[in-house]
Order: structure tokens, then C-alpha cells, then sequence
């Protein structure tokens, strides 16, 4: 089958793969680039476990096409973790206990950065109502919704 | 045990040892293994819920370039019928076979029926779809009436009924019924001044973790087997494997990645024989299967539909004087629903002088049935609880008091058998009584949006089981402690803290990991809510071991005896005269005598039942049937909680589940046996949106029998929000739902025929 070239940046450093015209971002980052910080969890856009920054935008990274990034600036949770230390939300993740298996944590992280991005101060009810693209199975969202808000604060 | 006060590591809350590679996405998963070499699996699947499987042409796959190998159920050994318990059910291994690849039948739609391995997943994907199987089509049986009807087809040739012990002689859908008894229920109900009776269904629902299942398997020409993968229990997986393939086990090693959740769904292995299978036709390379979302859905999981017939009798006063209790549950493809443990569950909170209880294990046409955080708990509960709430309107009682009138206390037998220990029952119920939520009253309205508050207990058995780990003290005062209890929740850090507390050192200077099945002693599967219990009680005893041996490295040092040194906040002290520190003795210990490694294990008993009482306000919009949650509060009997924080997430996640299994989440199959709702939009979990801050009240009493006091925590609080949130739909709207899910549309159609029974 023949590969497309995609030149793309992620992580703010400049990324060239080779990608199938049919193949999804979040293979691309996963099995080409070797970031398995994202997370497959359904494949079709439920799940928000494949949770990328697109151009600072917050997307499904499996409905996006690879071939799709061709220019584009990807943020993935690896690009999310300062070189010192954690991000604050990383931090408030952990210290609020707001993960138990942990395979949705890295989705949920980039999409509260989505959110934080644009609304610094969010409302309980603003958190819930962003974050509920992404399926968490474990907490009932309680310690999320805490950590969020705590890394807000 | 120990004095609670002077804990200096229980009972408070560090950040767990593996959270930074959890946060920061390093942590390997079991879709993230990536060995040399590999190449990658996919399976074909039933179109049909029940077909006789005629033939398999695998040619047309294995002509495609890029195809390895390709496996059918022929290529799986001959078993003979084998239980082996997993912790949380037993399982048949014969049965187990038939389900990670089909013999001559299809039994439910997405039964595997062969598999491909590929240099890509495009060509595995694409050669799967080129086997071609011919079918014969045969009816499916989709529900629990028509699979007990008397003249139902039966699905295995090889399944009689076992009837209250007795085998049966011909072929049955119904492969158990069973009977627990107590006292004289005829009498019993002849006492009672009032009796409530009543049927109730509930559906299909899955375990839901967002991690599919995923497994990394390479078959070495010198016979040896590498399996990476995904599972609750590696040794469980090792024995399966070995069972299944006909391996000696000291040929497999099972590596557990990470686990991104299970619930009970990853117990049992689908795809690690298979990938083996894969891995040998095509020359020992390793084979990587990962399911997609459509296939966990449709071939894992699911816990049983069920229907369950509650008998309550009552003297005036509100003193229950017998129960009887009817329950099926639906087994899926092969026997083995939960309803044993459902039929512990049920009438388990309270003192019922009269008892009877039938359960049936029935078979049907949809995926075997699997654990499920608490098995058959919450729909024996949901029944059980409803009814309740039920017979205490019927006596004008409170639903507190009629449930402390009738409590199980230590000493109460339970219809199944067993006496209670020192339980926490009462005291779930008491909070209740003193929480601002029970206590403030709920705002109502007479307007579309209708709102009400119901309150239900539940019980969970617990489970001990075996555990082993080891600890090596470092030179540096660390100390590496080697487990192989998975880690599904947060458990290597509420293992290191009781360990940390016994040795007498912080807790990050524990570094915990879980090893392969080579590197450690044999684990049962974390399951059961045993893992915080069993294998916090073996390294207990490892940091006691280590403790004494400290001390007799200090005394060596300080010139003295083992009994005259005490260890204290880090010091090693002769009495006021000489005292050396912690990481001098760890330092030294070339020169006293050579590394501190020890080792244990051990067969835990007395891992003490656990109680829960939920209270929870919804609202109902009467147009639409949609119900909110708009406040609940949890309260359970946690014995004593290492890490607070972990114990009320357990209790949270469990609401949360319990939530979605009593409002949305159910299996819909179309006449055919198709499911048409294998994806999560349209099984529908909660999410953020769907659920208010959920308050976990821990109620400690300790468990006599564990030395830091430890009850497993992380089952029952899953098994009283359906009765809880049926019992507020009541009190909203004076509707009973028999039904779940609760979901809108069903219940408009109970508003509305609920309305037009009151207009006649």
C-alpha cells in the first residue's frame, strides 16, 4: 500500500512520518512516533482517551486522519509534561487522587489544559460540562472535577 | 491490632508510587507492549447468535502477502471438563476453550470464530475478512423465559440441569438450581400480618473499562511462552494458558502490563491462547491482538440479565418473618452466572427467621458472563431493596427504621449459611441518620420536574485468598518490595503503606513494583476486594521480619542484645546511652551480616464482609422520563481505610457504575441475537454531566481478624444504587419501575400507564 508523507509539528519539535491514507492520528502518534501516552479506548470518538491538542484545539486524535496534520502543530500529553517537574494540573491530578487505573488520565489531563486554556477560572458546573467527552470508568469524576478545579484555582 | 492512634503512615494520603508515569503517559499499558519482530492479530466473529459452524476455508486469508498464520478452534487442544476457580466465580476450562474460539457452533453474535496474524493490522484486518465460514443458522435464544421454557431448544448437547445436587439426564438451558434454607418459611409467612410479592428484570450490562483488552505473546522455538498482557491475575492467565494449550506452567511467564480497569471483565483470558496459537504456525514471531471497543463489548464482559421474585412477610410492628426469593440469571453462551453470589447477597443485610431461595443458572445465546465488581449483587439487591421500601410504606415505617429493626448483627446466620462476624451494618445505617443529607429535608415540586429521596443498604462477601511478595532492603534505607497483586486502583500504595508502617519507615522510602509470574510467589487475581487485605497482611509480616532483623543488626552494632534495642522514628536506640540511625543500619549491612532480603506468603482467612447504606435525592422530569441525580451519599463500613482517599474513590467509582446500571446501561439485541449497541454511544456510561460530587462517608470498624484492621472496600458500594435510585423514583412520582435500566423511555411508558390506570 503506498504511504503518504506528512511533516507536521509535535510537541513543538518537527515530526516526519510516513502514514496509509485510511490511518488515524492516534495510530500515527502511537505505532510511527511511539507516543502511547494517548490512549486508545473505542476508536470512534466516545471515549475522549485519544484527547490531542490540534493547533491548540482539543480533538479526538481518532478521527482525525494522520494525513491531516500535514503542517499542523500536535500536542500530545507527552508535550503536555514540563522538562522540570509536572504540570500544575499533572500535580493536582496526583495529589487529589484523581485516577485509579489511570488509562483515561492522560485524555483527561489534555482536555482540562483545552479547557483551562480558554476559561482559567472554570465553575464546577463549566468542568463538568467540558469534560464529559471523556468516559472515565473508575472515579465517578468526583476527585477529577476536584483536581481541575484545584489547578485552576 | 495496634493501637489506631499511634499510626504514623495508615490513614493518610501520599501520592501513589506510580503516579507520575500514570500522569504523564509513560506508563505501559497493554496496548503500549511493543516486543522486536512482532506482528499483529485480528479475529473473525459470528455474524450470527447461534449457527452450526459447516465449514472454514482459511485459504483466500492465508494467500494474502503479509499473512503468517491463521488459527481456527480445530487448532486448540481437546479438554475435558476442568472448574478452575478464579477468585471471583469458577470457571469450566472446556468451556473456556469454546469461548476464545469456537468448536462446531456459533453461540453468541461476535463469538470468535478464527484468527489471522499479519506483518500490519491492515492486512491482519483484511485477511480476517477472507475466511469464509458456512453457516447453518439455528434460532437464537435471547432471554430467560424462552431458554427455561419446558420445550426450549438446549444449546449444549452437554449441559443437564444439576438439580439441587442431583444431575439430570436430559439436555437443559438450566445447568443449576439451587436452594438455600433457613427456619420454616410456610411458617414464617403464616405469622406475617403483611406480605409484599413482586418480579423484577434487569438487563444486560458491561464492565465498561476504558481499556481494551490487549495481549503481547511470543512462542520461543524452545517452547517457552512470553505473554504480555492486560489481565487482574497473571497467574491466573499462566494456568489458563497452560490448561488451554496443554503447557507445563513452568513454560509460560505472564508479564502484566498496566491495567487500564477490569471490574471483574478481566479475570479470564479471550485472547492470550489465540495470540500463542498465532505466534507458533508463524515461526515463533510475537503476535499483538487488541480488541476494539465493538469487540469487548460483544465477546467479554458482560454480567447477567436477570429476573428475581421477592416474598417478604411482616408482623405489624415491622419485624420481617420470612423472605422467599426466586432468581435467574442468564449465563450467556456457558454456565456460570453469578447468581450464587447474587443469592448470598440478597436477603443478606437482615435477620429473616424464615428463608427460602431458589437460584437458576441459565443459558442463552449472548456472551458468557463475567465478573462484575460485587457479581450479582446489584440486581439482587435492586429486587430485594425495592421490595423493602415496599413493605415499609405498607407499615408506614421509615426506610431507617425498618432496616435497623431487622439488621444483621454478629451472630445473625445468613440463609446461605455462614454466621457473622463483627460487622458494620448498624453503624452504615446510623450515619445515614446523623448526615446533613438525611437530615435536611428535600425541596419539592408538584410541577414537570418531580423530585424524591430513597435510601438502600447492600452486602458484599469480600474475599481473602492467597498473596506472596518479597522485600529487599537497600543499602541506601530503601527498601524494594516486589509484588504480584496487580495494581488496579492504587494498590501499590496502600500495600507500601501498611508495609511502611510495619517496618517502621516512610512510605516513599518503599518502592513498590509487580513483577512477572517468574519473580515473585503466586498472587490470586486481585479480585474480591482482597488485594489491600491479603497482600496488605503479607507485608505486614514481611516489615515485621525485617523489623526483628534490623534490630539485631543495630544490637550487633551498638554491642549489645536484640532486646535492648528498640526501634523509633528512625533510630535504633540501647536505652537514653547509645542510638544509631536507620540508614547507618541499612549502610552497614555487609558488615553485620549481608543483605536483608525476606520473603512471604500466605492463605488469608477472616477478610470480614463489607455493608453499605446509600441515601440519593433524583429528579424526575415527568415529560420525558429523564432522572437526574441531584445528591448522593454513600456510607459503608470500610473496616479501617490505609489510604482515605482510595477507599472514597472505590466508593465513588462503585456509585458511579451502580448509577449507570440503574439509569442507562443495557445490552439491546434485535430478534436475530445482534447487538445493536456495541460502542459507548449508545451504551451509554455516565459521564461528568451525568453525576453531582458523590460523598463517601467511611464508617470504621476495624476487622478483628487483620492487623491493621482492613475490610476490602471496592465491591459493595455498586450493589445499592439501583434499589436506592428505584426507591427516590418512587418517592418522586409514586411510580414503581420493576424494571432496569430506569431510562427515560421506560420510564414515560410506567408515568403514562400509571396515569391512565389512575384516570380509569
Amino acid at each position: 500500500m503506498s504511504h503518504l508523507v506528512v511533516n507536521s509539528t509535535v510537541n513543538g519539535e518537527p515530526a516526519e512520518f510516513l502514514c496509509e491514507p485510511h490511518e488515524t492520528l492516534l495510530h500515527a502518534l502511537r505505532d510511527t512516533l511511539l507516543l502511547t501516552g494517548t490512549k486508545e479506548g473505542c476508536s470512534n470518538g466516545n471515549c475522549g482517551a485519544c484527547s490531542v491538542l490540534l493547533d491548540g484545539v482539543l480533538v479526538n486524535s481518532c478521527l482525525v486522519l494522520a494525513a491531516e496534520v500535514e503542517g499542523r502543530q500536535v500536542t500530545t500529553i507527552e508535550g503536555l509534561t514540563p522538562r522540570e517537574g509536572l504540570h500544575p494540573l499533572q500535580q493536582q491530578f496526583l495529589e487529589n487522587a484523581a485516577l485509579q487505573c489511570g488509562i483515561c488520565t492522560p485524555g483527561f489531563i489534555v482536555a482540562s489544559k483545552a479547557l483551562l486554556d480558554r476559561n482559567p477560572h472554570p465553575t464546577e458546573a463549566e468542568v463538568r460540562h467540558f469534560l464529559a467527552g471523556n468516559l472515565c470508568r473508575c472515579t465517578g469524576y468526583d476527585k477529577i472535577v476536584r483536581a481541575v478545579l484545584a489547578a485552576a484555582a | 491490632m495496634s493501637d489506631q492512634t499511634a499510626f504514623k503512615v495508615i490513614g493518610t494520603r501520599p501520592v501513589r508510587h506510580d503516579g507520575v508515569d500514570k500522569v504523564t503517559g509513560r506508563a505501559l499499558y497493554g496496548a503500549d507492549v511493543r516486543m522486536n519482530g512482532q506482528i499483529y492479530g485480528a479475529m473473525l466473529r459470528s455474524p450470527h447468535a447461534h449457527a452450526r459452524i459447516l465449514s472454514i476455508d482459511t485459504s483466500f486469508a492465508e494467500a494474502l502477502p503479509g499473512v503468517k498464520s491463521v488459527v481456527t478452534g480445530a487448532d486448540l487442544p481437546a479438554m475435558a471438563d476442568k472448574i478452575a476457580d478464579t477468585g471471583e466465580g469458577a470457571v469450566n476450562l472446556r468451556h473456556l476453550s469454546s469461548n476464545i474460539l469456537a468448536g462446531s457452533t456459533a453461540l453468541y453474535w461476535g463469538h470468535a470464530i478464527a484468527a489471522v496474524a499479519a506483518t500490519t493490522q491492515t492486512i491482519a484486518d483484511q485477511a480476517a475478512a477472507l475466511i469464509r465460514v458456512e453457516y447453518e443458522v439455528l434460532p437464537p435464544i435471547l432471554d430467560l423465559a424462552a431458554a427455561m421454557a419446558p420445550d426450549a431448544a438446549a444449546l449444549h448437547a452437554d449441559v443437564v440441569t444439576n438439580e439441587l445436587g442431583e444431575k439430570g439426564k436430559a439436555p437443559s438451558n438450566v445447568a443449576e438450581h439451587f436452594r438455600h434454607e433457613k427456619g420454616d418459611v410456610a411458617a414464617g409467612f403464616a405469622a406475617a400480618e403483611v406480605v409484599i410479592e413482586r418480579e423484577y428484570k434487569t438487563g444486560t450490562v458491561h464492565q465498561g473499562y476504558i481499556e481494551p483488552h490487549s495481549a503481547t505473546v511470543q512462542w520461543n522455538a524452545d517452547g517457552q511462552l512470553i505473554v504480555y498482557c492486560s489481565t487482574q491475575g497473571s497467574f491466573g492467565v499462566r494456568s489458563e494458558i497452560s490448561e488451554i494449550l496443554g503447557l507445563p506452567i513452568s513454560h509460560i511467564k505472564v508479564i502484566p502490563t498496566e491495567i487500564g480497569g477490569g471490574f471483574g471483565g478481566k479475570l479470564n483470558v479471550y485472547l492470550e491462547p489465540v495470540a500463542a496459537l498465532l505466534s507458533r504456525k508463524a515461526g515463533g514471531r510475537a503476535v499483538k491482538i487488541t480488541m476494539s471497543r465493538i469487540d469487548v463489548l460483544a465477546a467479554t464482559g458482560p454480567t447477567s440479565a436477570s429476573i428475581i421474585k421477592v416474598k417478604y412477610g411482616a408482623t405489624r410492628d415491622g419485624r420481617l418473618t420470612a423472605a422467599q426469593v426466586w432468581m435467574a440469571y442468564e449465563a450467556g453462551a456457558f454456565p456460570g452466572s453469578p447468581v450464587g453470589a447474587g443469592s448470598g447477597v440478597i436477603l443478606a443485610p437482615y435477620d429473616i427467621p424464615n428463608v427460602v431461595i431458589d437460584g437458576y443458572d441459565v443459558l442463552c445465546n449472548k456472551p458468557k458472563s463475567n465478573a462484575y465488581r460485587a457479581p450479582g449483587g446489584t440486581n439482587a439487591a435492586y429486587a430485594a431493596e425495592s421490595a423493602l421500601d415496599e413493605l415499609a410504606r405498607a407499615l408506614n415505617m421509615g426506610p431507617i427504621e425498618i432496616r435497623l429493626k431487622n439488621a444483621a448483627k454478629e451472630g445473625t446466620r445468613r440463609a446461605d449459611g455462614p454466621v457473622f462476624p463483627r460487622i458494620g451494618f448498624v453503624e452504615t445505617l446510623e450515619a445515614v441518620m446523623r448526615h446533613p443529607h438525611y437530615t435536611s429535608a428535600l425541596e419539592r415540586s408538584s410541577g414537570p420536574l418531580r423530585r424524591g429521596r430513597g435510601i438502600a443498604s447492600g452486602f458484599w462477601f469480600n474475599f481473602g485468598g492467597t498473596s506472596s511478595a518479597s522485600a529487599t532492603v537497600n543499602p541506601d534505607g530503601t527498601v524494594s518490595l516486589t509484588e504480584g497483586s496487580t495494581d488496579i486502583g492504587g494498590s501499590r500504595t496502600s500495600i507500601a503503606m501498611q508495609f511502611a508502617e510495619s517496618l517502621g519507615i516512610p512510605v516513599d522510602q518503599v518502592k513498590p513494583q509487580v513483577v512477572d509470574t517468574d519473580s515473585v510467589g503466586y498472587n490470586d487475581a486481585t479480585g474480591g476486594s482482597r488485594t489491600t487485605f491479603a497482600t496488605g497482611w503479607v507485608v505486614y509480616e514481611i516489615g515485621q521480619k525485617i523489623r526483628t532483623e534490623l534490630i539485631a543488626r543495630a544490637a550487633k552494632m551498638l554491642e549489645t542484645e536484640p532486646g535492648q534495642v528498640s526501634f523509633e522514628n528512625g533510630v535504633f536506640s540501647n536505652g537514653a546511652m547509645k542510638n544509631i540511625p536507620y540508614a547507618q543500619v541499612t549502610a552497614d549491612l555487609d558488615k553485620t551480616g549481608g543483605p536483608i532480603v525476606v520473603s512471604h506468603s500466605m492463605r488469608t482467612r477472616g477478610e470480614g464482609t463489607a455493608f453499605a447504606t446509600h441515601i440519593v435525592d433524583v429528579e424526575v422530569d415527568i415529560e420525558t422520563g429523564k432522572v437526574d441525580i441531584l445528591r448522593y451519599t454513600a456510607t459503608q463500613d470500610v473496616g479501617h481505610a490505609i489510604h482515605p482517599s482510595y477507599v472514597e474513590g472505590q466508593i465513588q467509582g462503585g456509585v458511579a457504575q451502580g448509577i449507570g446500571w440503574a439509569l442507562n446501561e443495557e445490552y439491546i439485541y434485535d430478534k436475530n441475537g445482534k447487538l445493536l449497541n456495541a460502542g459507548f454511544l449508545d451504551y451509554r456510561m455516565p459521564t461528568t454531566l451525568d453525576l453531582p460530587m458523590i460523598d463517601a462517608v467511611l464508617v470504621e470498624v476495624p476487622n478483628p481478624k487483620h492487623p491493621y484492621g482492613v475490610r476490602g472496600v471496592g465491591e459493595v458500594p455498586i450493589v445499592p444504587p439501583a434499589g436506592a435510585i428505584a426507591n427516590a423514583i418512587f418517592d418522586a412520582t409514586g411510580v414503581r419501575m420493576m424494571e432496569l435500566p430506569m431510562s427515560p423511555a421506560r420510564n414515560l411508558a410506567a408515568l403514562e400507564a400509571a396515569a391512565i390506570a389512575a384516570a380509569v
